[in-house]
């Protein structure tokens, strides 16, 4: 076997060299054994918040002159199904949230049964992952009232939230949205199901007709165009198993930083 | 003038002396804290990269009017990408270093280029994660320093100007020497000097803390733990620039730290931080005064 050392192999070998130290940065990052070491730090945190926090300590509401004059809508802001856009056509009269799962008493409420229930508006920030925040006025029904209503079944341990928009378009529908929560957050006095928008009936680009507010928790976990809360005692067997759409794309499950 | 007189720990030249200036505690989690600071600024950069605009207040975002004051973009210039830095009013093209650089050998929109940002290419989640491990690191050592700083009294032994180190005279005459880069010889270099002294302390007691409580107020979690925090700094976004600010300022001092490392006798200052000891080159006046 030959072994020529011709320019353009030089010029290879070289430029390797030179981004050695780049690809062992990446090769070090796509490690699975360094992964599931930096993982470790998502519980530090999450057992840290959640020693420092107590069932009732809220998140920051803000007064109305604190709302943004816009609130960016991000990730889906027109989910793209016949379904959805046959709802939206009605106003989402013939809409249903599903509640079922671990619960004793599967529900199906509509919008009108939700407005009828007791309500929390509360001013908030929305922090996105990716760094920006927008502060607006919500109001919703506290989604422990209606698991209340459902009652739930021994050993369910998480709220999953199904979605109605596809953020990844996938032959195979592993792109569509999801979410879940565990029972602390979903117990929370600020925890609600929004309907409600800055005074106004929830708009499409925000979830329509129903949103999760989570607010202890990151943008990705406040669920947009909820149409079933399934309750769980694990999410494993859920799309890709890590409990969210973001998280099985990577992200923390607990998203409290 | 050959023999050492002063009560040292141990002699290595003739005119020389080596003393133990570093405890093991000051040299371990120091350069744990060079780990840590690193791994935190490379996948901080990749975090910025995600939303690479900076606001002050509670809220900000690119949705308009939200003004962002500090922006790293891209713009469409022809065929191919520009570079646009803006600070407030003042646009710079920083086409190849910021807003746009290349990645596999293309040019392409990215705030902070790939080779200062782990992992090199675009991947928030990652960034992230590395972020959170080397920040819990990073407290966790920092914590251990300043146990050991207050318990081992290393802060008020190395790091707490005398008063005579302090007076207007000593202070002008030392940025006077630092400026011709002139450093102290003898028994003048067996302590920190006013300027590093409180250079050190400005530090330890407010960049680094800085940034870890500008690191908690982007939380949620522990927002609603310490709301006194968005009072502190004016809010989130607000929190967020001042985290980015304080980074800046470590990397300069960084900067600054290593080239007096390097003036300032290397190769002594180096061994120093790796097994504690330091070599005073002893004066003629230092032997004859003990």
């Amino acid at each position: 076997m030959s072994f020529d050392l011709t320019r353009r192999r030089f010029l290879i070998g070289s430029s390797v060299a030179a981004t050695g130290l780049l690809t062992g940065c990446d090769a070090m990052v796509e490690s699975t054994a360094v992964n599931d070491i930096l993982q470790k730090a998502e519980g530090l945190t999450m057992g840290a918040q959640r020693l420092l926090m107590s069932q009732h300590t809220l998140a920051r509401e803000f007064s109305e002159a604190d709302i943004s004059p816009v609130f960016k809508g991000n990730g889906t802001t027109q989910p793209d199904s016949e379904d959805y856009a046959r709802m939206t056509e009605n106003k989402f009269a013939d809409w249903k949230l599903v509640v079922n799962g671990m619960v004793k008493t599967p529900l199906n409420l509509s919008l009108a049964d939700l407005k009828a229930m007791p309500s929390r508006t509360q001013i908030t920030r929305h922090d996105c992952v990716e760094g920006w925040s927008a502060i607006g006025k919500w109001m919703g029904v506290p989604l422990g009232l209606v698991l209340e209503k459902a009652g739930l079944a021994p050993g369910a341990r998480y709220a999953v939230f199904h979605c109605a928009d596809d953020l990844e378009q996938t032959l195979d529908g592993s792109g569509r949205y999801y979410e879940s929560i565990d029972l602390v957050d979903a117990w929370h006095p600020q925890t609600i199901l929004a309907y409600g928008m800055n005074g106004r009936d929830l708009e499409v680009a925000h979830g329509a007709p129903l949103r999760l507010r989570v607010e202890r928790q990151l943008g990705y976990k406040h669920a947009k165009y909820v149409m079933g809360i399934e309750l769980v005692d694990s999410f494993r067997n859920i799309a890709g198993g890590k409990g969210g759409f973001w998280e099985d794309r990577g992200y923390e499950w607990y998203a409290g930083i | 003038m050959t023999s050492v007189t002063s009560g040292a720990t141990g002699t290595a030249k003739p005119g020389k002396v080596l003393f133990y200036r570093h405890s093991l505690a000051v040299r371990v989690t120091h350069w744990l804290n060079v780990l840590c600071l690193s791994f935190l600024l490379m996948s901080g950069l990749q975090i910025f990269n995600a939303h690479p605009y900076l606001y002050w207040g509670q809220y900000g975002s690119d949705a308009l009017p939200d003004p962002s004051f500090i922006s790293i973009g891209a713009v469409q210039d022809g065929d191919t990408v520009k570079g646009v830095t803006r600070i407030g009013s003042l646009s710079l093209n920083t086409t190849g270093v910021l807003g746009a650089s290349t990645e596999n050998g293309e040019l392409g929109p990215r705030a902070f280029p790939s080779w200062i940002t782990i992992p090199s290419y675009q991947d928030l989640a990652t960034g992230r994660r590395w972020h959170f491990f080397f920040a819990w690191f990073f407290v966790i050592n920092g914590l251990v320093y300043l146990l050991y700083g207050l318990i081992g009294r290393h802060f008020r032994r190395d790091l707490v100007p005398t008063r005579d180190q302090l007076t207007p005279g000593h202070l002008a005459q030392e940025v006077a020497d630092h400026a011709r880069l002139r450093f102290p010889k003898g028994e003048k270099a067996r302590h920190y000097n006013s300027l590093q002294k409180l250079t050190y302390m400005a530090v330890v007691f407010i960049v680094l803390p800085l940034m870890v409580l500008t690191g908690l107020t982007m939380s949620p979690g522990f927002n609603a733990i310490f709301p006194w925090l968005l009072d502190v700094f004016g809010g989130r976004q607000s929190a967020r620039t001042i985290h980015f600010i304080a980074a800046s300022l470590i990397v300069l001092f960084v900067i600054v730290h290593v080239v007096m490392v390097l003036v300032s006798g290397f190769w002594n200052n180096l061994r120093s931080m790796i097994t504690g000891y330091y070599a005073l080159k002893l004066e003629p006046k230092d032997e004859v005064s003990k």
